[in-house]
């Protein structure tokens, strides 16, 4: 066991660094860390092409695609290093959800036509999972697709879509046997978005952003070959997705950046003309908040490490996306807290754009609404609890 | 001991729940507050009407007598419609700074014209570096002729773009957090020398950064010595605000419940499922709590300022703890639909945050408890 980095992985550090330095002046401004959906397409997909460019958009696909190839370490390494630098993230939807679906279940052609343009930005892909009677009991879905010919004519409705008013394609799990258990009728389609038949309606989420979608399918034609796998076989797929979304959600090195910010909130806002970050009783829940993180980290790391000897994540990633969420959620309530009253002012209400009060607290409440949802989405905190109680402890 | 209400009271709560439910419904809410006013000015005059600006201010000031058990009835039922509206603002803070402080003369103007809704009141104390304590001051107030002349600026004064008046905080003699030297004013808005930078609030409020540059303003109270005044004042607006906050929280709970029972997931309501449940029953928990608690404070106000403070920053820390929690999780088991802005359950949570902020978060009002203790 060993805690230090190899000459080699230091060097791979500063190559990382200096990509950074190069590009961050060639982003749009104000893609701070700090996540909002109110982004354009393009500022979306700014960091997105820089990294294609540089070929270090896929982290986690195989060389042979277009993969980076790196080891557990220099992905540890470039999320470190990406998130000190407050780079953007890429959305996932693509990347590592759809994507790793593709390559691993999909045939060639699929792999041919859909992996370049996921890799190189020019198709947006969002998420068809949920359903508004289907959201915790996902395989209860209802979204039905028939077979015609060489064509499934799909009926139904998706929601929560994230960003899918971007979107080029969207993955769906349909419906294609209702007589069978439910998890065995199910397949796993990749659809058109300009396919005629599909309505995007804006949900508008706490924070104001216009971030998810109900996405409706009136009699859609989507051709045979569009579909991944076998049909009624979608479930096994899906649950491929689920996992490998699960593992990145942790976000430990986003959440390590966003503590040293606390801390720097903390020492410009002061209680009785001494820095907030002296009180006894703010520092020791940051502390608590650092501890939490450090166990995180290493429970990541062990994660990681087993994955790199060929031991694939078991349900016990569920404690990453459980703690991972809860930590991200209370460093935002503790921003909060520590901005006080310059936490009301609603940044969407100023005409003139300017603040009013400190930077650091433009958005903060927002933020701290907008990520309750991490405990809610890629399967609620609560089912993670009934997978560890039912697949890990056995009960 | 005796904790019902008196006939009067139960009919209070009657009307005011009626003329909300008839009046201040959810869709209704979500229009106004986002119209230009950020409110409907035909709601201040009906709350004249039904009387309740003059519940709790004494009869002979044109009041119906009442005290802070009305008020408390008022803003229990205003938490449950999320009313936007300066109660607190104008008929405890500016009603409680004139019947304590108020010289004869500025009662009889004042309360009678706060009891017939003639006028808005907004309470600026804070200050950009101020935090929690209300004698961190560097808005500053010097004597002139009769009068006093006011500098400096305060922050997030919630309800300032519709008051026509503002009670002003401000330090007389003294350096900046000295007990001594702190007096309170009354500037009206529309003299020489007030700005005012509004917008509106995450929890769909309006509120101004207030500047004041040598503007004249009214002394409340006595000069140098307005500290406890406003420590009283304040503690009876924490009182004022719990109830609003246990009002957010009952419509929380019960909206929570009900739309367990309903939604279905995995063949069954989700209600069924014992995680969830035990989280309910805890929220229930934090509810009755805050009731509990609120009641105390309310009938703890009159007591010696110790005892008062005391109440005040348990009744804040009690809802401070209580309402992050039914707000957070009434969002989280109301899955993806909480987290909409369509739905009001989002709307109360925003709200509940946000009145743990006001008058002072819960670690201020835990150290407060334990510096009196
Ligand atoms: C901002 C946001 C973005 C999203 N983006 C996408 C997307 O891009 N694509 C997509 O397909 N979906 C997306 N989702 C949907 C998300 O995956 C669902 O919201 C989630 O699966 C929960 O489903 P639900 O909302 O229907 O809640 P429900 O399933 O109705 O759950 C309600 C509550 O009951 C609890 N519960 C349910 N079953 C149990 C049980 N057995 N035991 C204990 N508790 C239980 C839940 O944990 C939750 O607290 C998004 C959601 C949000 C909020």
């Amino acid at each position: 066991m060993d805690l230090s980095f190899s000459p080699a992985e230091e060097a791979f550090r500063q190559e990382v660094r200096a990509f950074i330095a190069e590009a961050k002046p060639k982003l749009p401004k104000g893609l701070g860390a700090a996540e909002s959906a109110d982004r354009s397409k393009e500022d979306y997909l700014a960091w997105h092409k820089l990294l294609y460019k540089k070929g270090w958009v896929a982290p986690l696909w195989p060389k042979e695609y277009g993969g980076t190839g790196w080891n557990v370490t220099q992905r540890y390494i470039f999320n470190e290093e990406t998130a000190n630098a407050e780079m953007p993230t890429t959305l996932p939807f693509g990347l590592s959800m759809v994507a790793p679906v593709i390559f691993t279940f999909g045939n060639d052609e699929q792999k041919k036509k859909f992996l370049p343009r996921i890799l190189s930005g020019e198709d947006w892909w969002c998420q068809g999972y949920s359903e508004p009677g289907s959201g915790s009991d996902l395989a209860s879905l209802r979204t039905k697709a028939v077979r015609e010919g060489d064509h499934y004519i799909v009926n139904g409705q998706k929601t929560w879509t994230t960003l899918a008013q971007f979107a080029d394609w969207i993955f769906c799990l349909v419906r294609t046997d209702a007589n069978v258990k439910q998890q065995e009728g199910i397949t796993f389609l990749l659809i058109d978005m300009k396919t005629p038949g599909i309505t995007v309606k804006p949900i508008i989420v706490l924070d104001g952003a216009h971030e998810v979608n109900e996405v409706f399918f009136d009699n859609v034609k989507v051709p045979v070959e569009n579909r991944v796998g076998e049909e009624n076989k979608g479930w096994t797929y899906a649950k491929f997705l689920l996992v490998n979304e699960r593992s990145g959600i942790a976000g430990v090195a986003r959440s390590k950046k966003a503590v040293q910010r606390l801390k720097e909130i903390g020492e410009a806002e002061t209680i009785d003309g001494t820095p907030l970050i002296d009180d006894p009783d703010f520092a020791r829940k940051v502390a608590d908040l650092e501890i939490d993180l450090a166990a995180l980290e290493f429970t990541e790391l062990r994660t990681l490490a087993a994955e790199s000897k060929g031991h694939m994540a078991g349900p016990e990633s569920s404690i990453l996306k459980i703690r991972g969420t809860e930590i991200q959620q209370r460093i935002t309530e503790l921003t909060v807290e520590a901005i006080g009253y310059y936490a009301y002012p609603n940044e969407r209400g100023f005409g003139d754009n300017a603040a009013v009060g400190p930077d650091y607290a433009i958005g903060a409440a927002g933020h701290y609404f907008n990520m309750r949802k991490t405990s809610i989405y890629g399967g609620s905190n609560e089912i993670q609890r009934n997978i560890i109680a039912k697949a890990v402890l056995g009960l | 001991m005796d904790f019902s209400y008196t006939e009067e009271q139960t009919l209070l709560r009657n009307s005011v729940s009626k003329y909300l439910a008839d009046n201040y419904k959810f869709e209704q809410w979500r229009k106004f507050t986002r119209s230009d006013l950020g409110r409907d000015a035909a709601h201040w005059k009906q709350f004249a009407e039904l009387g309740l600006l003059a519940a709790p201010i004494a009869e002979e000031h044109g009041g119906l007598g009442g005290g802070a058990v009305e008020s408390l009835i008022i803003m229990e039922e205003f938490g449950k419609a999320l009313v936007v509206e300066p109660y607190v603002p104008t008929v405890v803070v500016g009603g409680g700074f004139f019947k304590h402080g108020g010289t004869d003369a500025q009662k009889s103007e004042w309360l009678g014209k706060i009891a017939a809704g003639e006028t808005m009141l907004a309470f600026a104390f804070a200050e950009p570096k101020g935090r929690y304590n209300l004698a961190d001051l560097s808005t500053t107030a010097k004597k002139s002729g009769s009068g006093y002349v006011i500098n400096g600026q305060k922050a997030v004064v919630i309800g300032a773009p519709w008051a026509d008046h503002f009670i002003v905080t401000a330090r007389t003699a003294g350096g900046q957090r000295d007990e001594k030297g702190v007096s309170v004013f009354l500037v009206a808005k529309n003299a020489k020398g007030v700005s005012v930078r509004d917008y509106p609030t995450v929890d769909s409020l309006r509120a101004s950064e207030v500047t004041f540059e040598n503007a004249e303003g009214t002394l409340i109270g006595t000069a140098d010595n307005g500290l406890p005044l406003i420590e009283q004042v304040v503690d009876e607006a924490i009182a004022a605000s719990c109830a609003e906050a246990t009002g957010c929280m009952k419509v929380l709970v019960d909206t929570t419940v009900e739309y367990s029972k309903t939604r279905k997931q995995f063949g069954v309501p989700i209600g069924k499922f014992q995680a969830l449940q035990h989280r309910m029953v805890d929220m229930f928990v934090h509810y009755e709590q805050g009731v509990s608690i609120t009641l105390m404070v309310t009938l703890k106000l009159a007591e010696e300022a110790a005892e008062r403070a005391k109440a005040a920053s348990a009744a804040k820390v009690t809802i401070g703890k209580g309402g992050r929690f039914v707000g957070q999780q009434a969002v989280q088991i109301h899955g993806g639909i909480g987290m909409t802005d369509e739905l009001n359950v989002g709307h109360y949570f925003k709200r509940l945050t946000m009145l743990d902020t006001l008058f002072g978060s819960t670690d201020h009002h835990l150290k407060r408890y334990a510096s009196l203790s």
